[in-house]
């Protein structure tokens, strides 16, 4: 359910959106060339940006084992994702993304920081994943995509 | 660098838990742009507020006086393939850093696992492909 009122629905998703983009800059995750040496484990790997998921689910883990055990949001219930299946969708998807996070050196949010920021070259690229991501609704719409769904619910 | 990688997560962690606690919704940026691109529901106002503010952040940081490191340095059909990839990719596996990383994983999800263990491993073997073999970067 997505929340409606100002401070639930607008006011705190943009303050979480601002401390968000900050936090990426310090992190040092908006430098594509620093991911990649992150990734560049046959190389001059810096490890660092481990320092980044790390310090990030240190934070989250405790408020998700909240939610977990009953606990509410000012929003009412949290809208979690409920599946726990292993799908060839996850697998191949989460693949794909690791081809263009290692060819680019950019993921998502850092991707949006950089465009805000000025550059063309990143602009070009968050035009591109908006594009690759209108795709694969397009691509979820089609009849084909329906069926498949309908047999494996019907398999399930 | 590690303290200032450190305390980049922390802050990034904060603000995933302030959209999780305060609007119930999970802070992963590739599930809150696609829904804005799928056109996903009706109430996309939360998605648009925590993009507009994803997007200040660099805005205001240059205001200030600061600097907002990063450069991207590939030629266009580099640029425009791997953004493709990065957005068709994170919308077929539900998620990306953020959504199966600082929150999936902040979840105990198996699902989410899976997927960081395979884009990270994906990603390293595409950067050791591109530097090593191709001999580019």
């Amino acid at each position: 359910m997505a929340p409606r009122n100002f401070v639930a629905g607008l006011l705190i998703p943009f303050a979480s959106g601002l401390l968000f983009g900050f936090g990426l800059i310090v992190s040092g995750m908006t430098d594509p060339l620093r991911v990649q040496a992150f990734l560049d484990v046959a190389g001059h790997w810096n490890p660092a940006l481990a320092l980044v998921m790390g310090g990030a689910v240190a934070v989250t883990l405790p408020a998700f084992a909240y939610l977990r055990r009953g606990g509410r949001t000012l929003a009412g219930p949290a809208a979690l994702p409920d599946r726990t299946a292993l799908t060839p969708p996850l697998l191949a998807g989460s693949a794909l993304f690791g081809i263009g996070w290692g060819i680019s050196g950019v993921c998502p949010g850092p991707g949006i920081v950089i465009a805000a920021a000025g550059s063309l070259p990143a602009l070009m690229f968050v035009a591109s994943m908006v594009a690759g991501m209108a795709i694969h609704a397009w691509w979820r719409r089609r009849p084909a995509a329906d069926a498949a769904d309908k047999a494996q619910a019907a398999g399930a | 660098m590690f303290l200032q990688s450190f305390a980049g997560g922390l802050m990034i962690g904060l603000a995933a838990v302030l959209l999780l606690l305060g609007s119930g919704q999970v802070a992963g940026v590739s599930g809150v742009l696609g829904g804005l691109v799928e056109g996903r529901g009706g109430a996309g106002g939360w998605r648009i507020a925590f993009i507009a503010g994803l997007a200040l952040a660099p805005v205001l940081l240059l205001l200030a006086g600061g600097s907002v490191p990063g450069r991207l340095e590939l030629g266009w059909p580099a640029i425009v393939g791997a953004g493709l990839l990065v957005g068709f990719g994170t919308q077929m596996g539900s998620g990306c850093t953020s959504g199966h990383g600082v929150c999936g994983l902040g979840n105990l999800s198996l699902r989410s696992l899976v997927a960081v263990s395979t884009f990270m491993a994906v990603a390293a073997i595409t950067v050791f492909v591109v530097r090593h073999v191709l001999g580019r970067g």
